[in-house]
């Protein structure tokens, strides 16, 4: 069990919980991350990544998309 | 991904959301961590398991294109970088085994050709695999899932070949024996039961005597299976691989008589097993039974098999339907019988013989007469059996075994002759004798036991096999024998007998969803069977066994229904011990004040879409596919290739909207993503072919309505020739075993063609994720018709329920940078709801304080890094150690299992202390997954982190050199021999921390800017406002309802309200920049708020949210004519004065003005939807109304697609133009009055007509911002060639500019609508936070910095620098790093003519030093 210690300074909690860790939850979790508050991202498959992973390139430069 | 190993950030893989509780602001969350079967603390993603693993999957991440093992990691790069292991149910033969043999673990590692290790596991639950290979009636089968498929597997057959393959070879399971015991151990009985509770116990330690009545050993195995069935040899070998564990057996020496339990007891044996079988008959109990010839199944089968002399009839008749019936049948014809028949009471379907055995019965000779019981035993005066009185029965109802109770049928007597009759009905075993000893026996003659431990009424004494459980089959004995086992040891060592223990579960239905069905079938293996000639000639083997071939292809055949099939290897190869198989899963807990959903989405399955032939046509993929096809990390390493054959295609077709734009099929939405997917598909397509590719695109319209996407689309279709076809398709087919396609479609003019591909790609939709629903439940949320997540009005990220945000294509279908776009945007929300907690949780790592090496010789640690076997199984790991020791300054070396592991960064630490080191080396893997953590080790270890090196003789030595260990082995010594040579000249570097000021600047008071500043003033920062007009909301002030039906006026006036009384904001209306300097975290803006005053504010951060422009054409009358007006002053008009457009007959829109021309060659992305918005709207004022939309492709993209349908429905018309023959509007008098005309070609139709339109709306362009030049110089920040801000990148930094502290959004970005305008405002005050929010900001240490004696002031690094962070300064005629804004990518140093640039942590020397090293040998 994993238990975080509720803040005293704010009747809210400085943390956030993000579902799912494809892109869309990646970018969300770090700017909360680096904006100061803890982030629980919680992802279905055994790792990160979501469909952008499995893509070659992107469009325009074509860069590979990892 | 910096994600993994961010302090402030767990991350909670393979697990899913239970609940969630609370309110915004505070929830109690609990999630499922599922079992990976493997410790993530201790795997280092090595990839060792997935070598030994023999179970192979489709991989998920390869689009099913390629295989993975049961153990895998998504893809190489994946984070966290630890393995799981996939695990279903166990698999139905497994439980279907009465002695649980893992059945799915033999097969898999058999398909593979491992047939010790499949020997191996089979033996852990069955020491006898070649005999029950053999004769077992292997109840495994008959669940077997391939059922479903074709036929069950063959799964006794590829046992036997197993057992029979290994023992050729002279080979066995390695067996390793406890710890020898002082107590010995008697068993009764020498078959199965006997045999396997001997095996079990002598490989626990005990001694072992066994106890046989028989002059053999084997029991029934022996004396009643026929050795057509069972060759002798095989039960010997097997019987001696008991014996040579020291387990002793005493034949002719039954317990009973002369030696009885007690004197057992007497001789020492402090426990017993009882394992006599049922050798007792069942009579008939009719008249006559008692004629000599008349014997039971049982006897006829000992006395042959020990070779006793008996005589056998002319005609024998066999009574009875199970095994020993069709034995004694068999053992007849081949001892000499002419005729040989069976008689059986019930039907063929329920007699208990096995269906071969019957069948090879009948294919020698014998026949069988179902229905039929004897009821009398003819008999001759002088006492010889003639023949058999008998009655035909029909089936009556079920009786207690389930089957059909059989009924004599009255008058149906008949006569069969025999002059031999051998009764074989059942058996019962003979336990009586035990009751005296003390052992409890059932009425039904069994000895009575517990049944979970098998423990009688004696202590110390245990029963199992026939002679507890009454006659069954010999595996169930084994398990009988085996669980006896650990009764005996629990006993011996006085545990508890139960716990811990619990009877097998039954077999159940099984759940399918994870198998993959669907696949080809291909057919059982079968044995070549002897001849029924050489048979009949005498007792030689029947069955022949697999052929090696055979074998391999039944066991491919196996849908490893358990998916991990529990064989071990893994545990055993995996050098960190990380590997638990019964490991749970695990719950979590905690706090969080609010949540972000993002899950993504599912790209649609085309299988139901039977005419495409995906699924059935092997050349027929889906984009994710094709995508992998492309990647040189899928299947065919980056070569264009076919799946069918790897042949590379020539024709390569792609179809758009599969699975979206198809209301019929429950899909009405556009995916938005797939145009460009296709075309950018075919780009990449074309580069990886190595021959000129056709690529031909098939679609409706096409809709690149982002930013840049039109040029893209353009430039595949002038410049590089892919071809584009306005059609709908209808069908693919395949040409009869070419693998070629014919794509059978429709174009406009409504004919039909067909062309031929080599491969087809089907642009399947984005549709939302299966699990969707479920989660939305958990978390209290809505979801609209098709599942996406229902969003509010204005805010797209707000769900229904507070303090829940979405993000992503779970929202509705969107591309990579809208996607980050609103994730960055949800993140705002969340942030400034929680504004009052921040950094209340976050962690912040405290390190020892630095050492200072300035001045001390080099004293170098090198740590050489086995991976596993991944180096050390090529690299000579402990010689390249010994040679790092010789290197100069090098005062330790070192090698471990893994470097990278938790345990080995303590050493690290330790060493560095012990011989006070002051560099560190590390030869591994890859700086780029693995620098920071070391460079974190040497931080806790009191060293600057970049007193590190890292040589890679993983990746770029073992891996590729794993043909050629000394090579790699001398070529991992040049990489170690360079790396300590940088390592002697590096230095430690700084990093400095700069003051911020933590407020913001918003340029632009429109709803982009508003909506930044509300965001950044909720989450507690102080936030100027600059707006040029003496009135915020821009654009928006002309625009009254979304397409939704939102008010925008309402909101706009909502939003101006909360801005003029936020605390934290200042506006400056009529205001602009003048003037700005500074950089990130400090800037200073100077303003002319009006009446030519200026104001400077400070500020760390700059929004640019200055809006775009309304084109206002020259062409088609406007300002000319007051008919004519652009779509947001029809807007305007409809909300202001509805009336006035009321009575319109005819009204006419032309799309596309203004855009997509030469002059502005993108898309205005908002036009298409306003039209329809603006169209329906008119034809809500007035049903009768004519609507003419004329346009060149329909851009209703995402969930807007519906209200395209909804106007379709309504009777709006859609004609579509070519931009070569564009409308044309003309003045024409009729009627008396001025009419304006509309003339267009119908592309459609091809033919050209004229439209009188009371109305004419011209869809205009959106331009971008006048002010963009002038703000892009102040801000150092790039326009493109539109004119429109470039963001850093295009696809995942869509906010923020190269430059850092610099962020935009709105329409200076690109067109877009309110909605999205607002979702990029979020995003930009989100990544504004991210510096807002710290207390310092820290450079980086590996940096830029010039020499100021050699720099000649000429600039060549100003233009390369891709950060702004190079400046020239004019009073000294020399340029400047700005040490906060270099991110250290060494661009300037590369350029400098002068060499007066270097890059510290990369200097010239210690290049030198490193690139000398390299040729030298020592």
């Amino acid at each position: 069990m994993d238990r975080v210690a509720l803040s005293t300074k704010s009747d809210k909690v400085g943390a956030v919980m993000v579902v799912g860790g494809g892109i869309a939850g990646i970018q969300a979790s770090l700017d909360l991350a680096e904006s100061g508050y803890f982030v629980y991202v919680v992802e279905r498959a055994p790792g990160i990544g979501g469909v952008m992973a499995q893509l070659d390139k992107t469009f325009p430069t074509h860069d590979c998309a990892m | 991904m910096e994600l993994g190993r961010h302090l402030n950030v767990k991350i909670l893989s393979y697990s899913e959301v239970l609940e969630v509780e609370g309110e915004p602001g505070r929830y109690r969350v609990r999630v499922k961590e599922h079992s990976r079967f493997i410790d993530p603390l201790k795997c280092t993603g090595c990839g060792e398991c997935p070598r030994v693993c023999p179970v192979e999957l489709p991989s998920e991440y390869q689009g099913g294109l390629a295989k993975r093992k049961a153990t895998y990691i998504p893809y190489a790069q994946s984070i966290p970088n630890v393995y799981a292991i996939e695990k279903a149910e166990r698999p139905p033969c497994t439980m279907a085994c009465p002695a649980g043999v893992n059945v799915q673990g033999y097969v898999a590692l058999t398909s593979q050709g491992r047939y010790q290790d499949a020997l191996e596991v089979i033996k852990r639950d069955l020491p006898f695999p070649g005999i029950l290979g053999r004769i077992c009636p292997h109840p495994c089968e008959g669940v077997c899932n391939r059922e479903l498929v074709d036929e069950p597997v063959a799964i006794c057959g590829i046992k036997r070949y197993v057992a029979d393959r290994v023992k050729s070879g002279n080979g066995d399971t390695k067996t390793t024996v406890a710890e020898r015991r002082p107590e010995r151990v008697a068993v009764v009985g020498s078959g199965p039961a006997g045999l396997a509770c001997a095996y079990y116990l002598a490989l626990r330690g005990y001694g072992v005597t066994v106890f046989e009545a028989l002059p053999v050993v084997g029991g029934m195995l022996s004396v009643a299976i026929p050795e057509y069935r069972l060759p002798r040899d095989i039960l010997a070998d097997e019987v001696k691989a008991v014996t040579d564990l020291g387990v002793e057996i005493r034949v002719n020496t039954p317990i009973g008589g002369d030696l009885t339990l007690d004197g057992l007891f007497e001789e020492g044996y402090k426990s017993v097993f009882l394992a006599m079988g049922a050798h007792g008959n069942l009579p008939l109990n009719i008249r006559g039974e008692g004629a000599k010839e008349v014997v039971s199944g049982v006897k006829f089968l000992r006395d042959f098999n020990l070779g006793r002399k008996m005589e056998i009839g002319q005609k024998v008749v066999v009574v009875g339907g199970g095994n020993v019936a069709i034995d004694g049948a068999r053992s007849a014809l081949r001892l000499g019988a002419k005729e040989v028949s069976i008689l059986y009471r019930r039907s063929r379907q329920e007699m208990p013989a096995s269906d071969e055995e019957i069948e090879a019965a009948i294919s020698e000779g014998v026949t069988i007469t179902y229905l039929a019981a004897p009821i009398e035993v003819l008999v001759e005066e002088e006492g010889k059996v003639r023949g058999l009185r008998c009655i035909r029965m029909r089936l009556g109802p079920l009786d207690a075994s389930g089957r059909s109770r059989p009924v004599p049928i009255e008058g149906s007597e008949f006569y069969v002759g025999a002059d031999m009759v051998v009764v074989a009905i059942g058996q019962v075993p003979e336990a009586g004798f035990l009751e005296s000893s003390g052992v409890k026996v059932t009425k039904a003659g069994t000895v009575d036991v517990d049944l979970l431990t098998l423990a009688t009424s004696r202590q110390g004494v245990f029963a199992g096999g026939d002679a507890q459980t009454g006659p069954w089959i010999a595996i169930g004995a084994v398990e009988a024998g085996k669980r006896g086992a650990e009764s005996i040891d629990r006993y011996l060592r006085g545990e508890d007998l139960r716990q811990g223990r619990q009877l097998r579960e039954k077999a159940k239905q099984w759940d399918l969803s994870g198998i993959p069905l669907g696949q080809e079938t291909s057919p059982r293996q079968h044995m070549q069977h002897l001849s029924v000639a050489r048979r009949k000639a005498g007792f030689e083997e029947v069955e022949l066994g697999f052929s090696e071939k055979q074998a391999l292809e039944e066991a491919k055949r196996c849908l490893n229904c358990g998916i991990c099939c529990e064989c071990l290897m893994c545990v055993a190869a995996c050098k960190a011990q990380a590997i638990d198989h019964k490991r749970e899963d695990t719950i979590s807990e905690f706090e969080v004040g609010a949540v972000i959903v993002s899950p993504g989405f599912e790209e649609y399955d085309p299988t139901p879409l039977y005419e495409l032939g995906y699924g059935r046509l092997p050349n027929v993929v889906t984009s994710t596919e094709f995508e992998r096809i492309l990647s040189a990390s899928g299947p065919f390493e980056g070569h264009l290739r076919r799946p069918s054959d790897g042949k590379a295609p020539r024709r390569v077709a792609w179809i758009q909207c599969v699975g979206s734009r198809d209301p019929a099929n429950g899909c009405g939405f556009c995916s938005s993503v797939c145009c460009m997917f296709a075309i950018k598909e075919a780009e990449i397509a074309r580069e990886h072919s190595e021959q000129p590719l056709d690529s031909t695109i098939f679609f409706m319209d096409m809709r690149t309505y982002g930013k840049d996407f039109d040029r893209y689309y353009e430039q595949a279709k002038t410049v590089h020739g892919v071809r584009f076809v306005r059609s709908k398709v209808y069908g693919i087919e395949e040409l009869d075993g070419t693998g070629e396609l014919s794509v059978r479609f429709t174009t406009e003019d409504g004919k039909t063609r067909r062309e031929p591909f080599d491969l087809v790609v089907l642009s399947a939709g984005l549709h939302p994720p299966k699990e969707g629903r479920e989660l939305a439940e958990k978390l209290g949320i809505e979801l609209d018709q098709y599942g996406f997540c229902k969003s509010r009005e204005f805010m797209a990220v707000d769900t229904s329920r507070d303090g829940v945000f979405s993000c992503g294509a779970f929202n509705g279908p969107k591309d990579i940078p809208e996607t980050v776009m609103q994730s960055s945007g949800a993140a705002a929300r969340a942030s400034a709801l929680l504004a009052s907690a921040r950094h209340t949780l976050t962690r912040k790592k405290e390190y020892p304080p630095e050492k200072d090496v300035a001045g001390e010789e080099p004293r170098i640690g090198v740590f050489v890094c086995k991976c596993g076997i991944n180096i050390a199984g090529v690299v000579n790991v402990p010689d390249v150690t010994e040679y790092a020791k010789a290197l100069p300054n090098v005062v330790f070396t070192d090698n471990n299992l893994y470097t990278c592991s938790q345990d080995t960064q303590e050493i690290i630490k330790q060493k560095i202390l012990e011989h006070r080191l002051n560099r560190v080396v590390v030869a591994s893997c890859s700086p780029r997954t693995h620098e920071p953590l070391f460079r974190e080790t040497l931080k806790e270890g009191g060293l600057n982190q970049y007193l590190f090196e890292m040589a890679n003789i993983r990746d770029q030595c073992s891996w590729v050199h794993a043909q050629d260990p000394t090579g790699a082995t001398e070529k991992a010594k040049d990489l170690v021999r360079m790396a300590v040579a940088k390592a002697r000249l590096i230095e430690p570097l700084k990093r400095m921390a700069v003051d911020l000021t933590p407020s913001a600047l918003v340029i632009g008071g429109g709803m982009a800017g508003m909506a930044s500043a509300l965001n950044l003033a909720d989450q507690g920062f102080e936030v100027s406002l600059v707006e040029k007009s003496e009135r915020l909301g821009g654009i928006a002030n002309r625009i009254h309802r979304t397409i939704n039906g939102g008010d925008v006026q309402a909101y706009l006036h909502q939003q101006i309200d909360r801005i003029t009384n936020h605390p934290k904001i200042r506006v400056h209306l009529g205001s602009r920049v003048v003037d700005s300097s500074g950089y990130v975290g400090n800037f200073v803006t100077r303003l002319n708020v009006g009446n030519g005053t200026e104001e400077e504010i400070r500020h760390g951060v700059t929004i640019l949210a200055i809006g775009g422009q309304e084109f206002k054409p020259e062409e088609y009358y406007y300002g000319k004519d007051e008919r004519v007006l652009t779509g947001l002053e029809l807007e305007e008009g409809l909300a202001l004065h509805p009336e006035r457009y009321a009575n319109c007959d005819n009204v006419v829109m032309i799309q596309c003005v203004g855009s997509r021309n030469e002059e502005h060659p993108w898309c205005s992305r908002v036009c298409c939807a306003k039209s329809v918005k603006n169209a329906l709207r008119l034809k809500e004022l007035n049903p009768e109304m004519n609507i003419y939309i004329l346009y060149r492709d329909m851009r209703t993209y995402g969930l807007m697609e519906d209200f395209f349908n909804e106007a379709r429905e309504k009777g709006i018309v859609f004609l579509r133009f070519d931009p070569e023959d564009s409308p044309v509007v003309t003045k024409v008098r009729g009627h008396g009055k001025d009419l304006l005309q509309v003339e267009i070609k119908d592309a459609l139709l091809g033919e050209r007509f004229a439209i009188d339109t009371d109305l004419l709306q011209l869809a205009t362009a959106v331009l971008p911002p006048e002010d963009n030049k002038v703000l892009s110089q102040f801000y150092k920040v790039p326009i493109n060639q539109d004119g429109f801000f470039l963001e850093a990148h295009m696809k995942l930094r869509p906010v923020d500019f190269a430059t850092e502290g610099v962020y935009l959004c709105g329409l200076c970005h690109n067109p877009k609508s309110i909605e999205e305008s607002i979702s990029q405002a979020n995003a930009a005050a989100s990544r504004a936070s991210t510096i807002l929010s710290k207390e310092k900001l820290e450079t980086e240490g590996a940096i830029a910095y010039i020499d100021k004696d050699l720099c000649v002031g000429c600039r060549g690094c100003l233009d390369v620098c891709p950060y702004t962070a190079i400046s020239y300064v004019d009073e000294k005629a020399k340029c400047e790093v700005n040490e906060v804004l270099c991110k250290g990518c060494g661009g300037c140093a590369a350029t400098c003519s002068s060499g007066s640039i270097a890059l510290r942590g990369f200097r010239f020397d210690q290049i030198y030093a490193q690139i000398e090293k390299a040729f030298e040998t020592m």
